[in-house]
């Protein structure tokens, strides 16, 4: 018998799956499709602002994601390099051939993981408990634990103008009743759309009429434990090209013919905000004279390039015409039509921070069916809820990162808090404490857990510990070590422009003149430090101020986290509660004071009542 | 917090009638039983009732009308109770006094509007607004208190956070999209002119939010000067000029309240004159120490001196500690011969004013002179919207610290993101003053301004 099952092999999927088996638990990962393990049916790129944050920290709690790409991309790059050290986040074009071969050879690497091809249209259960799937064929699979990452496939449905298919991505066959059961055992499912752009002939496209994009000129890596596995001459460039008013004239003139627009009258999914179809930037920025299209190479291996930007549901034929009309696609070949895509999804809030559903046991979900949108979202999720599904077999408490721990925190407390309006997307300004979540620390904050839940090896755990004691000497090194001002060194400083000390100054003192960079020093001192631990110095002393408020404000956070909230609480016993509020904490039910503080609808003055309820009732809460 | 709590609501003893009000669980019942008429627990919701209170031997109190008003649509959302009586201060107490009696208990001051806003009838701004509302003494205050309660004055504070929601939400999508070219990239150098402009519109509100304070709490006043220089006169002088408002009951400040003058609206409280209960025939010196203890208490100093004495060195020490103050000098007994050299008093010469309270004269240049003071005119015709109570204006004043180190950070060249920081905590602390919140404002804005997508 399994002891997990994991239904969907997409990026949630292979990571449970892969947590579960290296945690020595028998797993059975049940996919429609082998050939589409890891498939990338939508944009060709991993990380990207923020996301590329969350790739890291999968990779430093013991995830895979991050090693796949650095071994299969075809260019990389830093975002946001001349902004501060908190918004940097790492992207990478993914090549989509290499990426899930690359990922099946690792899946088939691990010894306690099985693979096999069906689909699930039903779950056994007995209780309120969990205990095995049922397939298509009525074949029953049983075992301890579920892991639903079935993606955008439950009733999913193709629309393409005025049609209408229920298929899921590349026509597969999506899960026809799935979600109609989860409805019966007691789920609140909502629907949700999503588009995706053109595949365009890279053969058919005219380069000399665009912009090139090339990948950064220094080696980058997304994993804490492997070298660049690239050559950066050999990287892929991008493109970047606009639309026109001819584009903009097309789009207006057969707008009816959009599935959106009128062509279709049955759409309830609720699209993303931040990714409306081309049809809607037109509609909605009336006064923008273009907008941009970026041109994305899907692999090295064959043709399809992604024309990021220009998603829609367009009929046929008008798609031709609005390719046709972008500069540098005169005469493109269209290989694939953009579509939008309509499925169904749990609402989040029914889903406790391990990711267990509260109204099945032993029943976990995560990646889009838990509403959000996007590779590594789902592929934290993933990881999270295989990290947490073995606990549960292994009889200990749950992980559950913070939001000042993690993106992953972040993520997660936003779905089970606060739910969804739309396709959640991972965004910065999501993140109150974006200054401690930085690209550069991943590992700092969370390989001891990943350690913790055997994910992380030791070799790699004295890795880590090398890394801290090397950031104290170095922070050691910078308070003793002096520069003097000669005049050859005052020379230095004018040359560059800064001001020049008045007397000796520690390199500490200096570093954290805003002015002053850890290159500019190096001018006149030598740092025996490698780069990482370099850089660690200067983040630490530059933005001292900022980060030391972080700690402060996380503080405050953490002592709420403290103030727990029983679960077996009775919200209708507390009086003069709002029934805004009310009706929100009984549908979250928090853990936590803190956790209901972030529940929108409940009030200041809701959060006084109930903590004296709690005095009052459970005496401990102050 | 579930008890019944009752109250006289209205001012002690002046209108022709009065209301006590009960709010609370047992609101109803507890009336019924001092109140001969229908019976009220069966009367309908939001009924007035004709009767009589009595008390327990059956005397009747007062012939009166009650309102019933049951949960949960009252302005405590408990039920509440209003009797109307025949004002007088005897029924009213004694109404009140046999409810406590029936088992109501004495509201704290504030406690209904407290219960408004713990069960979430109105929010912090509101509750601050019907405070003031109660408190309200004169139009303008009144007038006030209204628009704090229309929501004028959260349109203030929107208009300046709304301000800010459009740097922030463009910086986050500077760093969330940044490979968008035709969203505009906001630098240091189109961040400053809107941080000064951020400044300017802050000051402005704290500065007129100084003038609400005025408006709503008076302008406390002192008259400073040794035993026997006319203090008791000026101060009966001005209050005859006035007699309809002048109270002699203590007032809302700690400090003991001589009487209150309203000046074009504004009410200007008499507090503790040092030395002012003291025996007019007593000659001893001013009591220099206590003088400066309610200078400093004081928002305007009348400074008397007597036309007819030298300037003795307590006197001068205390004129030397008037210049951070609004002050006024005014120099009595102006019939009299001059003593000294009015150049010694080292005082602005348009800060002086000659009085002969015995002839009445210089009593209206005085009264001008603060109106003059205090711009108290340009108050009075400016629509009165800005933050009155002093939780706003220590968040306004927090924020624009804030702003002055976000200055520095320009200055410094931080990185955008660095500062985006500092302005975000600044947009949630306003927020603090309305209670709004503020996530999904912040992605609203983010998606419906710029043009993003895959």
């Amino acid at each position: 018998m399994y002891e997990i099952i994991v239904v969907g092999g997409g990026h949630a999927g292979i990571e449970a799956a892969r947590a579960t088996s290296i945690k020595g638990h028998k797993t059975l990962l049940i996919t429609a499709n082998i050939k589409n393990i890891a498939d990338m049916p939508c944009n060709p790129h991993i990380g990207g602002s923020a996301k590329g944050i969350v790739v890291r920290e999968i990779d430093a709690l013991g995830g895979i994601m991050g090693k796949v790409a650095d071994k299969t991309h075809l260019q990389i790059k830093m975002l946001n390099k001349a902004k501060g050290p908190a918004v940097q986040s790492l992207r990478a074009q993914a090549d989509k051939t290499t990426y899930p071969k690359e990922m099946l050879k690792e899946l088939n690497s691990l010894e306690n993981l099985t693979i096999k091809e069906a689909m699930v249209e039903d779950l056994i259960v007995e209780n309120n408990k969990v205990c095995g799937v049922i397939l298509e064929n009525g074949e029953k699979i049983e075992s301890k634990i579920v892991i639903l990452t079935t993606g955008t496939y439950l009733k999913a449905d193709i629309l393409v103008g005025d049609t209408r298919t229920r298929q899921g991505p590349h026509g597969e066959k999506p899960s026809l009743h799935l979600s109609d059961k989860l409805k019966d055992y007691g789920f609140e499912i909502i629907r949700l759309k999503t588009g995706t752009p053109q595949r365009i002939d890279r053969k058919s496209i005219d380069f000399s009429k665009v912009k090139i994009e090339p990948g950064d000129d220094e080696y980058l890596t997304f994993s804490y434990d492997l070298e660049p596995q690239y050559k950066i001459e050999d990287q892929i460039p991008c493109h970047l090209t606009y639309t026109t008013p001819e584009t903009h004239k097309i789009i207006m003139d057969n707008l009816n013919k959009s599935s959106m627009y009128g062509a279709l009258d049955d759409i309830e999914g609720i699209g993303p905000r931040y990714c409306p179809s081309i049809e809607d930037k037109v509609v909605r920025f009336k006064d923008k004279e273009r907008h941009q299209l970026f041109i994305e190479p899907e692999s090295r291996f064959y043709d399809d390039m992604y024309l990021q930007g220009f998603s829609t549901s367009m009929p046929p034929e008008v798609q031709e015409k609005m390719v046709h009309s972008l500069p540098g696609f005169e005469n493109a070949k269209i290989l694939k039509y953009g579509y939008a895509i309509e499925y169904d999804a749990i609402y989040p809030t029914q889903l406790h921070a391990s990711l267990e559903t509260k109204i099945i046991e032993n029943l976990y979900t995560a990646g889009q069916i838990n509403g959000t949108s996007g590779y590594e979202e789902a592929a934290c999720q993933g990881l999270m809820a295989g990290i947490n599904a073995s606990l549960k077999l292994e009889g200990k408490e749950p992980l559950v990162l913070k939001r000042n721990e993690a993106y992953i925190g972040v993520l997660i407390d936003d779905l089970i808090t606060k739910g969804i309006r739309d396709p959640y997307r991972l965004l910065t300004s999501r993140a109150e404490f974006r200054l401690l979540l930085r690209s550069d620390n991943a590992d700092l904050r969370l390989r001891n857990y990943g350690y913790q839940v055997g994910l992380i090896d030791e070799e790699r755990i004295k890795k880590l510990k090398d890394k801290e004691n090397k950031i104290d000497e170095i922070t050691e090194w910078s308070r003793e070590n002096k520069i003097k001002i000669t005049k050859d060194i005052a020379k230095v400083f004018k040359e560059n422009n800064k001001s020049i000390p008045t007397s000796t100054m520690s390199v500490e003192s200096l570093l954290k003149r805003p002015e002053i960079t850890i290159e500019f020093l190096e001018k006149m001192i030598e740092i025996p430090f490698n780069k990482e631990i370099k850089e660690q110095l200067e983040i630490k002393l530059k933005y001292d101020g900022y980060i030391k408020k972080a700690y402060k404000e996380a503080e405050k956070m953490l002592k709420l986290e403290k103030k727990k909230i029983p679960t077996d609480i009775d919200y209708d016993k507390i009086k003069n509660i709002a029934s805004e509020a009310r009706q929100k904490l009984k549908e979250v039910r928090p853990t936590t004071i803190a956790q209901a503080i972030r529940i929108s609808g409940v009030n200041p003055a809701d959060i006084s009542i109930l903590s004296v309820y709690l005095k009052k009732e459970y005496g401990k809460n102050d | 917090m579930n008890d019944t709590i009752c109250a006289i609501s209205t001012a002690g003893g002046l209108g022709a009638i009065s209301i006590v009000r009960a709010s609370g669980e047992d609101a109803i019942e507890i009336v019924n039983k001092i109140f001969k008429g229908k019976d009220l627990t069966n009367v309908k919701t939001h009924t007035i009732n004709y009767g009589h209170i009595v008390d327990e031997n059956d005397n009747v109190i007062d012939e009166v009308l009650v309102s019933v008003m049951k949960s949960p649509h009252t302005f405590t959302t408990e039920d509440v109770v209003e009797i109307n009586t025949h004002g007088g201060i005897a029924p009213t107490n004694k109404v009140l006094e046999l409810l406590l009696e029936k088992g109501c208990r004495l509201a704290e001051p504030g406690e209904f509007t407290k219960r408004a806003f713990l069960n979430g009838r109105i929010d912090l701004l509101e509750a601050e607004a019907v405070m003031d509302m109660i408190d309200a003494k004169t139009d303008v205050q009144r007038k006030m208190a209204i628009n704090q309660i229309d929501g004028k004055t959260s349109g203030l504070i929107n208009e300046l956070r709304s301000d800010m929601v459009q740097i922030i939400s463009n910086i986050n999508v500077n760093i969330d999209y940044p490979e968008y070219d035709d969203v505009d990239i906001i630098t240091n150098e189109i961040l400053i002119p809107k941080i000064t402009n951020l400044k300017e519109k802050t000051t402005k509100i704290l500065k007129e939010s100084e003038n609400g304070k005025i408006i709503k709490e008076g302008i406390k006043t002192s008259i400073i000067g040794r035993p026997n220089v006319g203090k008791s006169s000026l101060l009966n002088a001005l209050l005859q000029e006035d007699k309809a408002i002048v109270t002699d009951i203590a007032g809302t400040t700690r400090d003991i309240v001589e009487g209150e003058i309203s000046i074009n609206g504004i009410l200007l409280h008499m507090i503790d004159t040092a030395g002012i209960r003291e025996t007019e025939d007593k000659i001893e010196s001013i009591g220099v120490e206590k003088s400066i203890k309610t200078m400093e208490d004081s928002d305007l100093i009348l400074f008397m001196i007597n036309n007819n004495e030298e300037l003795t060195d307590d006197i001068k020490e205390l004129l030397s500690k008037l210049k951070n103050k609004h002050y006024l000098v005014l120099i009595n007994k102006n019939d009299l011969k001059s003593k000294f050299n009015r150049e010694d008093l080292m005082v602005d010469e348009d800060k002086i004013i000659n009085l002969s309270i015995i002839n009445n004269e210089g009593i209206e240049e005085l009264k001008n002179k603060i109106i003059e003071l205090f711009n108290i005119d340009g108050i009075e015709s400016k629509d009165p919207t800005y933050l009155s109570n002093a939780r706003s204006i220590s968040i306004l004043k927090k924020c624009l610290k804030k702003v002055e180190e976000i200055e520095k950070s320009l200055k410094d060249n931080l990185p955008i993101d660095m500062i985006e920081l500092d302005i975000k905590s600044i947009w949630e602390e306003l927020g603090k003053i309305n209670g709004s919140t503020y996530e999904e404002e912040l992605l609203d804005e983010m998606f419906s301004r710029f043009c993003l997508g895959k």
